[in-house]
Formats: structure tokens, C-alpha cells, sequence
């Protein structure tokens, strides 16, 4: 497996994937009737908790589902003078959390500013891991610099078994996930009362929607422990979003039509209220602001007369933007509904 | 109609209502009932509900009940045990029956 965009795949474009996403059809219940139909439409921004970083697409791994094509061959990333408009833009607002993501955001140089800025700010920093970074040799002392700053991570497992795991993320990658774990473990991550959260993150590994979030973290508590002897503290299930390598996976897989129908008809107007867009916003590598990370993804920024870059950034208009929507929406509000901290209804 | 069974037809289930409408409504209902939390996990329910598929043969069934496992976090390792577990009772049925073979023969015999 490599990027979309190494194999020259028509899917790298974001062009292409919103043509095939917003394509009319039978089974294409635009998302923006269904929101008016929830009395949700414009969907609004009601605050922003959530101040989510991109990092850019430099990744260790080259998982099957990955939303933002991310791989050892993208070269994208955030600039320190971009990482420091990201802080000076921060420091004048009281969002309470920094959400660094990528890729493997720790491979980003400036990885390490953006979260001892963040915490020197007072904020809560959140870093969306892979697990296996933890053990690449350049980043033998990641797993200490974390804990030193008491930084809350959100490790991407998506099932308890190998076969799983391996399947969607690459060989070995359980086995190497399991080995992180342990030495986030040893740390105290996971552990009551230490204050060093480890979260984990399922994701379906094929077309099909999540479990119920509390069913499936009780067999993940119960079989991380007897199986391998490693704990963590909470378990967010996470849909997978019809944009980008997942998509390239429904559509040879032949599962498009099954899977879109599958959102679609799983529309649930409570989780629709509570999408994390609504209290999130997303910046890229580049500074480009988005409602969030797919939007990032396929390229759409903020609207609606928001502005669009962080070096114009204006608090009190991304607060109460209108959110930019489209039918891969309905990823983030089917069933019990999806989102950056799991389940929303 | 090229086949007897087309899977599109699963998304038409509820065109049985048409004729039926109040009937149609207490099957939703009971069905919805039996599926639900319970005594046994909704999970558990799905299994039990794959292996009864595999059954009844009945190819609907196994498609919906299969995709239903994996949205309740079950694995193949687990939904095969379920198919297992029907195909165990199916035999065990058909061997059982050879106790009747076993009393008329020896009825019929010297």
C-alpha cells in the first residue's frame, strides 16, 4: 500500500472524490435536506472547544482507511512560522483544548513547540497518535516528552487482534501497537489516578458502521488485558469517512453504493445536532482553516464569509460560522453517530 | 427475474407490508422487541441470529446477519463458531433420526 498520490490515482484529487460523493443518484439523499428536515439546517457553529492542528501528511504508516492520505512519501508539512501564527492566534483566545493531528504529527519538527507552547498557554493538549511512532528509533524518548507535559493521547487501535489491526494498518503494526501500549503502561498512561490519559480509537476495518461504543470498549478492557496485560482509560468508536483511501477501498471493493446507502439510511438527527464541527475548527499544514478534518481533506475551507486563513483569523466570526456540508457528511451522522471523541448520541 | 434470490431485494423487505399493513406493523414491532437489548447483549442476539440463518439457508438473512455481527464488534472467529453451533445442531438432528431408522429395523427384523 502506498499514497493515492505516489500511484498517481485519480482519487488524490479532491475534485474527483467530491464528484464521485455529490454524484446524483438514487440512493443520494442530499445531506442538506436531511438537515433541514432535523430542523439542524444551516448547520451553525455553536463555540469551539477544539483548536485541531493538522500537522501535515507525513506518516510513518499508510493505512487503508486513511481519510487524509497520509504516508512516508508526503512531504507536506506545517512550518515553524506557521506552527507559531497557530500559537500567537491561540494565545489570544480561551479555546481550553489543542487537538494535534496528521499523519504522524510527532514527525513533524515542530511537534514538540506546539504542544509545550500550548500547555505553556494553559490549555489541554490532545495528540492523535498511531502507536507505533512510540517505536521508531528517532523517537526513543517521544513517550517521556508526552507524559512530561501530560499530554492526552488518542492511539488508533481498530480492533483487539492482529488479523484486524494488520489488515487495515499495515504488517505488524498490532504487535508494534501492543509494545507502545505497554511503555505508554510503564508510564502511568491508562493507569487510574495518574492524570495521563491514553484514549483508543476504533475504526471499522472494512464497510460497515461501528458497534455500540460501550459494548465494544468492554471487549477491548477485557481482552487488551487477559490477551496482552495493557490498559487504557476510554474507547471512541469512529466511522469511517467515504473520502480519500477508504473510498479507493469501496469502490474496488464494490461496496460504494451498500456503504453510502448504509449512511444514509442511518441518519440520526440527534447525532447530527452534536457533530464535532460545531465546536471544532481544523487547521492545515498550509494555515487553511476548515470545519474539520475531512473538509480539510478534500479541500474545503471554512465559508460562509469566515476567514479562511489562521493569519486572518477572527474569533468571534469562526465562533457562529455556518458549516460547509456535503453528502460525506453523513459519515459523521449515521447511527449512534461519529466523531474526533467517538460516539455523539 | 433472472434468479430466484437477488439481493437488492433484501432493501424491499418492506414492500410486505404492503397487503398487510397492520400485520407488517406488529412483525416491525416484535422484531424490533426481540433484537433489543435484553437479557442477552444485542450482540449475542446477532450471533445466534447468523447461525439460525445459515439454518434456515436463508441467503437474505445471512447477508444482513453478517453485516449486523461486524456493526456489533463481533469477529469471524466468532460468527464461524456461531455457524458451527447451527450446522453441530443440524447433524446432530439428522443423527438423532437414526435412532427411528434403528427402532423400525428392529421391529421389521428377526
Amino acid at each position: 500500500m502506498s499514497s493515492l498520490i505516489s500511484r498517481h490515482h485519480p482519487l488524490a484529487s479532491s475534485a474527483e472524490q467530491l464528484r464521485i460523493i455529490n454524484q446524483p443518484g438514487g440512493h443520494q439523499r442530499p445531506f442538506e435536506e436531511a438537515l433541514e428536515a432535523s430542523g439542524l439546517h444551516p448547520l451553525q457553529a455553536t463555540h469551539i472547544e477544539f483548536f485541531q492542528i493538522n500537522v501535515g501528511k507525513l506518516c510513518n504508516q499508510t493505512c487503508r482507511h486513511c481519510h487524509v492520505d497520509a504516508g512516508p512519501d508526503r512531504t507536506e508539512v506545517m512550518t515553524r512560522a506557521t506552527a507559531e501564527l497557530c500559537m500567537e492566534k491561540l494565545a489570544a483566545t480561551d479555546i481550553p483544548t489543542v487537538d494535534i493531528t496528521g499523519g504522524a504529527p510527532e514527525l513533524n519538527p515542530n511537534f514538540r513547540y506546539l504542544v509545550t507552547e500550548s500547555k505553556r498557554l494553559g490549555r489541554h493538549v490532545m495528540d492523535r497518535c498511531n502507536l507505533t511512532i512510540l517505536t521508531v528509533s528517532s523517537q526513543e524518548n517521544l513517550a517521556d516528552f508526552l507524559a512530561g507535559h501530560q499530554v492526552e493521547i488518542v492511539a488508533s487501535l481498530p480492533y483487539f487482534t492482529a488479523e484486524q489491526t494488520d489488515a487495515q494498518r499495515g504488517e505488524k503494526v498490532f504487535e508494534k501497537s501492543i509494545r507502545a501500549i505497554e511503555m505508554l503502561n510503564r508510564l502511568g498512561y491508562g493507569r487510574p489516578d495518574t492524570g495521563l490519559v491514553l484514549d483508543l480509537v476504533y475504526n471499522p476495518v472494512g464497510a460497515f458502521l461501528p458497534p455500540e461504543q460501550h459494548a465494544i470498549e468492554a471487549d477491548f478492557r477485557r481482552e487488551l488485558k487477559n490477551r496482552w496485560g495493557v490498559v487504557f482509560n476510554n474507547l471512541y468508536t469512529i466511522t469511517n469517512m467515504p473520502i480519500s483511501r477508504f473510498l479507493e477501498f469501496l469502490i474496488q471493493s464494490g461496496n460504494y453504493d451498500r456503504y453510502m446507502n448504509k449512511l444514509i439510511g442511518a441518519y440520526n438527527p440527534q447525532a447530527a445536532a452534536g457533530v464535532m464541527c460545531r465546536s471544532l475548527l481544523s487547521i492545515g499544514w498550509d494555515g487553511s482553516l476548515y470545519d474539520c478534518d475531512f473538509n480539510q481533506m478534500i479541500g474545503l475551507t471554512v465559508n460562509h464569509g469566515a476567514p479562511t486563513h489562521i493569519r486572518d483569523f477572527d474569533y468571534a466570526a469562526l465562533k457562529q460560522r455556518r458549516i460547509v456540508t456535503g453528502q460525506h457528511c453523513f459519515g459523521c451522522t449515521a447511527g449512534a453517530g461519529s466523531s474526533c471523541g467517538g460516539a455523539t448520541a | 427475474m433472472s434468479a430466484y434470490y437477488d439481493n437488492q431485494d433484501l432493501s424491499r423487505f418492506a414492500e410486505m407490508g404492503a397487503d398487510a399493513p397492520e400485520l407488517w406493523k406488529k412483525f416491525q414491532e416484535w422484531y424490533s422487541a426481540v433484537f433489543a437489548e435484553g437479557a442477552l447483549t444485542k450482540r449475542e442476539k446477532s450471533l445466534i441470529a447468523l447461525g439460525v440463518a445459515h439454518a434456515v439457508q436463508c441467503p437474505y438473512c445471512i447477508d444482513a446477519y453478517t453485516e449486523d455481527c461486524l456493526e456489533k464488534g463481533a469477529n469471524k472467529a466468532q460468527m464461524t463458531e456461531a455457524i458451527h453451533v447451527a450446522s453441530a445442531i443440524r447433524g446432530g438432528a439428522s443423527l438423532v433420526h437414526g435412532l427411528q431408522m434403528r427402532n423400525v429395523a428392529k421391529k421389521l427384523s428377526m
